[in-house]
């Protein structure tokens, strides 16, 4: 069954079985794989994209839910968005396998909270594990984030 | 391409500085990978050795023989050859070597990536491949231009001469790598270093990972690729003993079912339909020797064993008349439990295996093992198998293992197509080899002053070497079962007993970021804070006043560096008494506790505040650090190694255990395995390093034992609660 929907702006359409997590969509059938696997069970957020501008877990997003909707991964961030500037610049990946699901959820937060406080950072981005332990710099990286323009 | 220059006679000639004495040779050898193929091969670039390419366009590539997992390797051990090659780190390239017996580690003995070594092996043997590169692009020029080599000089990728005279690296490279290698190789003092030691440096892997380009294992795409996943016995040594895959077969999109060694694979055109037609095979299992096994088993058998007298791998002096004189005995038993490694990237491997050759693109950290057990597996040759080393998505020792590469072999030879298998979360947490449980006791006396008098430790814990690297286990000692004990730093004239009885409780046990550091020091330093409270003594006093201030030879563990480190613990603790403001007035339910290690040249000192609520949950407030770890190449990111080890230490510390029932292992994935999110990392990180231009210390791991203890002896500071047996749940401090 034909499924249409955007990603990053463009139309596209995909031929696979609706159960069929958003998370391998964009992985396999449309070969973008920045969006990582972590866990398969929305535990981690290292799948996480926008869904219409909401930070979703896409491993639990059924890509039947998806058709029409607007859909962002870290590829649509575009690459000089002030969140991937600020992990730029603050040298936050180790081994960089959870940052995508990091950025597209610290984006999302920015979206809707302009100066978020450790508090708001801390419930927006718990859904998010770095096993390698990038906190203190993921947190100084919203934070900076939210000064930039 | 006529402009290739190969400098084969010449390319292996940093070698013999490479096997520098002192090294643990891990007792296998195995013979070459791929010549050198993809180093000399390709086009349009000369190497005067194996880690320089200079470009005819005048683009420098810096090979990286280590796994990059999130410690580094891409860009540290690049600085080291840059600092001396005289490039700019901004316009260099980076590219990840091929196995290859000129990229051995000469610390470990093979081309692997762990105990903390890629950096202290590199320190001299990439700063040599730089200079020896520049010193041949200088002969190169200076016999172009008729003048004495020491009448030129290089920088940033262009040498100079008399009269202004100018000639880029590109232009030169071609002769140069022809040039006589140069035998003598001075190198700059480290006050000319402008790389190393560079607090402005940025990570080189920074935008690709930013971006969501860096390819990690999961990410590889060949073309005819199909995807497996897999199912595997869920008992520890279970075997397939029947499945029905009819309704597997149906599935559109399916393209092959194929039993494999360890289980059945479902190959199709795309991972979530081989995901679904998996689960659809009814596998019936023979569940093995462990499958009536179950965690309480486990630890009686682990109880029984050690009642047995052990091995001893330290002793001086005669420890039972020495306890036997104490005026005041203390003992203690710790227990630390199965951990798994868990990176974030699940295990998965992409094999193209044909009749003549294999390709074989996988995250690993022992590329040079892959061939030959790859070979084993499919009758290919060992030269017949390329291996190509991809980012990695962590690793902690966990791609030490090289299972996973084995496994798509096997489905990729089975099915006959390219195929890229993907283990789920589940697969990845129960098919692990887990950091090895174990019990550690203590028996210490004091004199009437308190001071420590006599020590004896018995460990008893699975051995890792036992199934990996059999032959550097002698007379029932597993060097990496001593660690971080064998080197005990504190005086005991009365006399000291170290013993290890090994034992193997069927679980699978593997090398986990900083192995047994996080067994023996863990127990030490808690057990250390134990002594000074009974003793009556300021915890921090009472270390440096026990400190052995002589040699502190490590007798068995060759990953540090057998120096001794007495005065070098004595200078952290008191730093860190400074810096954590130790003994300072705290509320109730708040305490500090410290701990000191060293380990892989590294010593560390520690201090922990937390606080312990009333239903034993305990919040970490800061951790105070203060590390001499020698030189530092990258200092930014010798800070979040530091920042690393503290989080994977606290998370083993606080939550985490894995244990067995029916043989098969119980957590599999991150609800039952907890692992620090964000909200619960320590509120303050205050980490300090000793200005230092001593021999480079191992970072990747040390910090990850060391803030454990710490937050044990802040738990009792805060609550008088001594918990003895880890993960520090609740539970077992209320036990405590």
């Amino acid at each position: 069954m034909k499924i249409a929907f955007q990603v990053n702006g463009k139309r596209t359409s995909v031929d696979v079985a609706p159960d069929t997590p958003l998370l391998w969509v964009l992985r396999d059938t449309l070969g973008m794989t920045g969006t990582k696997f972590g866990c398969g069970k929305a535990l981690c957020g290292a799948c996480t994209v926008h869904l219409n501008g909401m930070a979703v877990r896409s491993c639990q997003t059924q890509i039947g839910s998806v058709a029409g909707q607007k859909v962002t991964t870290i590829e649509g961030l575009g690459g000089n968005h002030r969140v991937q500037r600020a992990w730029m610049a603050l040298d936050v990946p180790q081994c960089g396998y959870c940052q995508p699901g990091q950025m597209m959820s610290a984006s999302a937060l920015l979206a809707m909270n302009k100066n978020p406080s450790d508090q708001d950072i801390d419930a927006f981005m718990s859904g998010n594990i770095c096993r390698c332990g990038t906190y203190p710099r993921i947190r100084a990286a919203i934070k900076a984030a939210a000064k930039m323009s | 391409m006529e402009n290739i220059v190969k400098n084969e006679t010449r390319r292996d000639f940093l070698k013999v500085s490479g096997t520098v004495a002192g090294g643990l040779a891990l007792g296998f050898y195995l013979p070459h990978g791929p010549k050198m193929a993809q180093a000399d091969g390709g086009g349009g670039y000369a190497s005067p050795n194996a880690w320089v390419r200079i470009g005819l366009d005048n683009v420098v590539t810096i090979m990286v023989a280590r796994s990059e997992m999130g410690q580094d390797v891409y860009t540290s051990m690049p600085m080291l050859v840059a600092e001396e090659l005289e490039v700019d780190m901004n316009k260099i390239k980076v590219e990840f070597a091929p196995p290859a017996e000129v990229y051995i580690n000469a610390l470990l003995g093979g081309q692997l990536t762990g105990g903390s070594t890629s950096v202290r092996d590199a320190w001299e043997k990439l700063r040599k491949a730089g200079a020896s590169a520049r010193m041949m692009l200088i002969a190169a020029a200076a016999d172009d231009w008729g003048v004495a080599e020491s009448s030129c000089k290089a920088a940033d990728g262009v040498v100079m001469g008399p009269g202004g005279k100018r000639a880029t690296y590109g232009a030169l490279a071609a002769k140069a790598a022809q040039m006589e290698v140069p035998k003598d190789v001075p190198l700059k003092p480290a006050s000319q270093f402008k790389i190393v030691g560079n607090v402005r440096q940025k990570r080189l892997d920074t935008a690709a990972k930013v971006r969501g380009t860096a390819q990690y294992g999961i990410d590889t795409v060949v073309p005819g690729m199909a995807y497996a996943a897999v199912i595997m016995p869920p008992m520890i040594g279970g075997k397939v003993a029947s499945y029905d895959d009819t309704r597997a077969k149906n599935f559109p999109g399916v393209k092959a079912v194929v039993q494999y060694s360890r289980g059945v694979a479902v190959v199709a055109d795309d991972y979530w339909t081989a995901k679904k037609a998996v689960a659809t095979l009814d596998v019936r299992w023979d569940g093995g020797a462990m499958a009536n096994v179950d965690q309480r088993a486990i630890w009686k058998g682990l109880e029984q064993a050690a009642e047995q007298p052990g091995a001893v791998f330290r002793e001086h002096g005669d420890v039972d008349a020495g306890l036997a004189a104490a005026s005041k005995t203390i003992t203690s038993e710790y227990r630390l439990p199965f951990v798994s490694h868990s990176p974030m990237e699940p295990q998965n491997t992409t094999a193209d295996v044909r009749s003549d050759k294999a390709i074989i693109i996988t995250p690993t950290q022992f590329q040079q093992l892959i061939p030959h057990v790859v070979a084993g597996a499919t009758g290919l040759k060992p030269e017949q198998v390329e291996v190509q080393t991809t980012f990695l998505g962590g690793g902690f020792g966990r791609r030490v293992e090289v299972d996973y590469a084995i496994d798509a072999a096997e489905i990729s030879k089975a099915a006959g197509m390219p195929v890229k298998m993907i283990w789920s979360r589940e697969d990845d947490m129960t098919h692990d080899s887990y950091r090895p449980a174990g019990i550690f006791k203590f028996t210490a006396g004091m004199d009437s002053s308190g001071k420590l008098s006599a020590f004896r430790f018995h460990s008893t814990s699975p051995s890792i070497s036992s199934r990996l690297f059999p032959s550097i286990v002698k007379d029932g000692i597993d060097p990496f079962a001593v660690e971080g004990i064998d080197n005990f730093p504190y005086l005991a004239d009365g006399g000291m007993r170290f013993t290890y009885q090994m034992h193997d409780t069927g679980v699978t046990v593997g090398y986990w970021r900083a192995v047994s550091h996080n067994l023996n020091a863990v127990a030490l330093e808690a057990f250390i804070d134990e002594l000074a409270v009974a003793a009556g003594k300021d915890p921090i006093q009472y270390r440096i006043d026990m400190l052995d201030m002589g040699s502190t030879k490590h007798q068995w563990s060759g990953l540090s560096a057998g120096v001794p480190v007495g005065a070098r613990m004595k200078r952290v603790l008191e730093e860190v008494r400074k810096k954590s403001n130790w003994g300072k007035k705290m509320p109730a339910g708040r305490g500090q506790g410290v701990a000191v290690m060293e380990g892989y040249n590294t010593v560390i000192a520690m201090v922990a505040e937390v606080t312990v609520s009333d239903n034993y949950d305990v919040q970490i407030d800061k951790i105070t650090s203060v590390v001499d770890a020698g030189t530092l190449i990258h200092p930014d990111q010798a800070l979040a190694q530091m920042q690393s080890c503290i989080n994977f230490g606290q998370s083993a510390c606080l939550w985490q255990e894995i244990t067995v029932k029916d043989g098969a292992v119980q957590q599999d994935n991150f609800d039952t395995f907890r692992v620090a999110r964000i909200n619960e990392a320590p509120k303050e990180l205050n980490i300090h390093f000793i200005k230092s231009d001593g021999v480079p210390g191992g970072l990747g791991e040390p910090g990850t034992p060391v803030v454990q203890p710490a937050i044990a002896n802040a738990i009792f500071a805060a609550s008088g609660k001594r918990p003895r047996t880890l993960p520090f749940t609740p539970e077992n401090i209320k036990a405590g």
